[in-house]
């Protein structure tokens, strides 16, 4: 029997949907050897955030009431005392920007190992075994570990979100939080990405990735956008190497768009990139690998070097 | 002051590839520097150039063939370099976080450091973990998915920005001394000058054995084990355009003008 704590994640006021899909992991896990389900909810309105994660398959949710937003000492001191307390098997944590910043140090502190970023977890026996990718995607492999002490981060949208109600045990979990022991202070909170232009509200994007080599190549999908009468915009290596402004970017980190039309230019389809844009009606890809993940959910191809392609294409709508 | 980068050297796969066991063939493999830690090293340096009395360490873990990659830290910039390796980790297939943060907090109580660079994660196996994990081991502050920082070195607080999900950013003061895990965009890292590259043949790698660094072989010994590797099954089904690229580009017109583009 195994017992499974898993870890919801809200921010400024509202749970994030990751915390929907920790349940279904969750419960699938407990379910398949009898255990039980844990939820903890930590800091900001948490008997709101309990009454929305009260869902099938979780049997008792702890609430911690300290402070409004995450704080990763916090986090980690909570959850490494609610795991003394509950004594499970399994810890999950979401894989998401926050749950790399508690993770790992629950983890090192409880003697747990640490199993990142999951995109399929089943337990059988006393062995877990979670699906990974390596090589940014381009395999992926199987790895086991002993079940009795593991901390496993699960990717966000690989599970469906649970949404039948259940009806859990809610507990208010008496945490001694050191305040000595918090060394950091998040002051607030910025959004990015604001400017000139929203591409969002495009109905056509035409996106370029890391193929385009170079920023002096980058006029050349400037005049695929102009012949198209449509927005540009671009994956996370253009941003980092300041080519193009940071409310240009498609992704997890950035914007996440629904065009009509995604024409995506040398972009080979990374999971942060594909999270922000497989929302599009229709996706074109230009790319010449014909493994890249973005063929994947393209709805059209051309495999092809972007440097003929282009300017071929800019020609056929300036007729 | 003192600055720790920990720098990796990871294997990048060619687009065709052949997997041999549970690893992909050493043939299909290429050794670059860690994409993430090379912004890492950029911040490292910056920093020393911007204050007074920096000393900036780059340290590896890694075989012979690693010493390439920590050369190119030397090169843009930082002051000395160690590398961790030893003959009983050749045969290690992982080296998961568990490991790893314990041959760097040994090598954190030898330099000790006021400040740890890390890269966000490893462009091969992809944990995004050791620099928290270590943080906790050597009990420094921490702080993941830095895209901006403001170091006071006087008031010894770092002022981070955090890379949230959906264009939002946590900021946040962390005492020192800290462990930050440096997100790709925080600056724009240098390229190696030719005289950077000259210095740094003379610049110190430093060997360290698990001995030196009074560890024992099974550190290395993981709970993980990679029981099996594949490429995933392609779910493709976009229609391809073939032809010239004349051709191919006149039908994917047709179906954008279909689609009321362009019009």
């Amino acid at each position: 029997m195994s017992d499974v704590l898993a870890v919801a994640e809200h921010r400024r006021g509202e749970l994030r949907d990751v915390s929907y899909e920790l349940v279904t992991v969750g419960s699938q896990l407990a379910d398949a050897t009898g255990g039980d389900l844990h939820l903890a909810v930590i800091s900001g309105d948490v008997d709101e955030y309990a009454d929305s994660l009260n869902l099938e398959g979780v049997d008792t949710i702890h609430t911690v009431e300290y402070g409004e937003e995450f704080n990763h000492d916090v986090y980690a001191q909570v959850v490494e005392q609610l795991y003394d307390a509950v004594g499970p098997q399994v810890l999950l944590t979401p894989n998401s920007v926050n749950g790399l910043d508690y993770g790992p140090a629950v983890a090192n502190s409880l003697g747990l190992t640490y199993v990142s970023d999951a995109v399929d977890v089943s337990l059988e026996d006393s062995t877990l075994t979670a699906t990974r990718e390596m090589y940014s995607g381009k395999v992926e492999t199987t790895t086991e570990v002993d079940a009795d002490a593991v901390a496993v981060s699960i990717r966000g949208a690989e599970w469906p979100a649970t949404e039948a109600r259940g009806d859990a045990a809610i507990e208010a979990f008496d945490a001694d939080v050191d305040e000595s022991a918090v060394k950091s202070t998040v002051k607030g909170f910025e959004e990015v990405g604001g400017g000139d232009v929203d591409i969002t509200e495009a109905d056509v994007l035409v996106s370029v990735g890391r193929g385009i080599e170079e920023e002096e190549n980058l006029d050349l999908v400037r005049d695929l956008a102009d012949a198209l009468d449509a927005t540009l915009s671009s994956s996370r290596p253009i941003v980092d190497n300041g080519w193009l402004p940071k409310n240009r970017q498609v992704g997890q980190s950035g914007k996440v768009v629904t065009p009509e039309f995604y024409i995506a230019i040398g972009i080979s389809g990374a999971v942060q990139h594909v999270a922000g844009m497989k929302g599009a009606e229709n996706i074109v890809a230009i790319n010449t690998d014909p493994n890249a993940p973005i063929y994947d959910i393209a709805d059209y191809g051309i495999v092809d070097d972007l440097f003929d392609v282009v300017p071929a294409l800019i020609e056929e709508f300036e007729d | 002051m003192k600055v720790l980068v920990t720098v990796k050297e990871v294997a990048a796969v060619e687009d065709e590839f052949e997997i041999d066991g549970t690893a992909i063939d050493e043939a299909y493999l290429e050794y670059d520097l860690n994409e993430w830690d090379d912004y890492a090293i950029e911040e490292g340096v910056q920093i020393a150039e911007s204050e007074d009395d920096v000393e900036v360490v780059s340290v590896t873990i890694g075989p012979e063939r690693a010493e390439e990659t920590i050369r190119m830290a030397l090169a843009k910039g930082a002051d000395r370099a160690i590398r961790v390796w030893d003959d009983s980790l050749e045969d290690a297939e992982l080296l998961d976080v568990e490991a790893k943060t314990k041959m760097l907090e040994a090598v954190v109580e030898d330099e000790d450091p006021d400040l740890v660079l890390s890269g966000v994660q490893a462009d091969d196996d992809g944990f995004g973990a050791t620099g928290v994990s270590l943080a906790d081991a050597i009990d420094f502050e921490w702080a993941a998915v830095v895209n901006e920082l403001d170091l006071s070195v006087d008031e010894r607080v770092a002022g981070v920005h955090r890379e949230l999900e959906g264009g939002v950013e946590e900021l946040t003061d962390v005492e020192l001394p800290a462990v930050l895990t440096i997100q790709t965009g925080i600056n724009e890292p240098r390229y190696a000058s030719l005289r950077g590259i000259r210095q740094a043949q003379r610049k110190e790698i430093k060997p360290m054995t698990l001995d030196d660094l009074g560890l024992s072989a099974d550190v290395a010994e993981s709970n993980l084990e990679i029981v099996d590797m594949y490429e995933p099954e392609s779910e493709s089904d976009a229609e391809l355009f073939e032809g010239s690229p004349e051709e191919e580009a006149a039908q994917l017109a047709g179906v954008l003008r279909d689609g009321g583009v362009g019009q």
